[in-house]
């Protein structure tokens, strides 16, 4: 009863991370970043396919949203998008103000909410059932926070981040299904290619 | 002229402060980007800081997430430095462990040393004993500063192996260097 489905009333579809990935990166054009947070969410980017603007997380559970604002403030001509699991914003959920202060306008976040720590046996989080991610953003100072009603919403409200004046917040629901890949866990390999795909660096 | 002569004699004495030699350091090293948890004991550099146009230097709610910020603006090509007290540090091995250390991320440390040489607080004095059996155990660099002609070498030097080697540095402010925090304040 203390799931995702019982939530405060909510007038949103239950998607699917490993579908909403997918119509994310087949959005990018530009070589825009993406960095997916520990665990489901940068599984699914992987499985979304690989691209040398994607940074996967293997630990530090929470920053993947402090990661994509260094990404945003080094590369302000750059769209940075960030996919965060609920769980893990909740560890880190002083980060939305850092991030409404500095309001870097080329980030937009995406927090996938099942209201469960799905990778540790689907445990509820502590907000499943009363807590509202969105409103805990509006009222962090991210005023550009809105809730994905469903798939096409969804691609709506990514497209109009693209061009919007402030750092947009998404929320979406989604099931409780796991990760559809598995992201190769080498950690320097990792950081050089998303190095090389921002540009920062060229090949040896 | 009296006036002018009062500022040179200022910003000498800045230049020859710790805080002056952090300022300078970073910026020859072109460090712009310094996230901080703030501590007594650096309010004037943390006030330079945000007074000098080069720097972008903000508050952040955890140190963690200073860390996770300068990971991602290092990898963006934007170098960054965190500014912490030691009770902050104590909340990073994780991060040192699954981010910093094994993706090879240059993170420079300045770490304004609590816990030591006069502490009021024994819960401060306590965590402070847990900083260099972490940065040891993680076999990071790091180095306690307590003089002031030292410092400048230390950090210069410092934060140039952090960035060619890919290896993250604690530069811990010892109360020797600083004065630390002291009961009366």
């Amino acid at each position: 009863m203390n799931t995702a489905a019982s939530t405060p009333a909510r007038n949103t579809k239950a998607m699917n991370r490993f579908d909403l990935t997918s119509r994310l990166v087949a959005k990018l054009k530009n070589e825009e970043a993406v960095i997916g947070g520990i665990g489901n969410t940068n599984f699914d980017l992987w499985a979304a396919g690989h691209r040398p603007q994607n940074f996967y997380m293997l630990g530090s559970m929470g920053l993947a949203f402090p990661i994509a604002l260094g990404v945003a403030l080094a590369q302000p001509n750059r769209r940075v998008f960030a996919l965060e699991g609920d769980g893990s914003l909740l560890m880190q959920l002083g980060s939305l103000s850092t991030i409404a202060t500095l309001a870097p306008k080329n980030l937009t976040m995406v927090v996938m909410d099942n209201g469960i720590y799905q990778i540790t046996g689907a445990q509820p989080t502590p907000a499943a059932a009363v807590s509202d991610i969105v409103a805990i953003a509006v009222a962090s100072g991210l005023a550009n926070s809105a809730w994905a009603a469903d798939e096409a919403d969804f691609e709506r409200l990514i497209e109009q981040s693209m061009s919007a004046a402030a750092p947009t917040l998404i929320g979406v629901r989604i099931d409780d299904k796991p990760g559809t890949g598995t992201t190769r866990r080498d950690p320097v390999q990792i950081r050089e290619r998303f190095m090389l795909g921002l540009g920062v660096r060229q090949p040896l | 002229m009296a006036l002018a002569g009062d500022q040179a004699s200022a910003q000498a004495a800045q230049e020859n402060s710790w805080h002056g030699i952090v300022q300078q350091t970073l910026r020859r090293n072109e460090i712009r980007l310094v996230p901080y948890v703030p501590d007594r004991v650096l309010t004037t550099l943390i006030k330079n800081l945000h007074a000098d146009p080069y720097f972008t230097a903000f508050p952040t709610a955890r140190e963690e997430e200073a860390v996770g910020i300068v990971s991602g603006a290092w990898m963006g090509g934007t170098r960054g430095a965190v500014l912490m007290q030691t009770s902050g540090f104590a909340t990073l091995a994780n991060v040192l462990a699954s981010l910093a250390i094994p993706y090879q991320i240059p993170l420079i440390m300045f770490v304004s040393e609590r816990g030591t040489l006069g502490e009021f607080n024994y819960g401060q004095s306590l965590v402070c004993r847990t900083m260099r059996p972490v940065l040891d155990s993680l076999a990071m660099e790091h180095h306690t500063v307590t003089r002031l002609d030292e410092f400048e070498f230390i950090a210069d030097r410092s934060i140039k192996q952090a960035i060619t080697t890919q290896a993250p540095v604690a530069l811990i402010l010892s109360p020797l260097l600083t004065g630390g925090k002291t009961f009366d304040k």
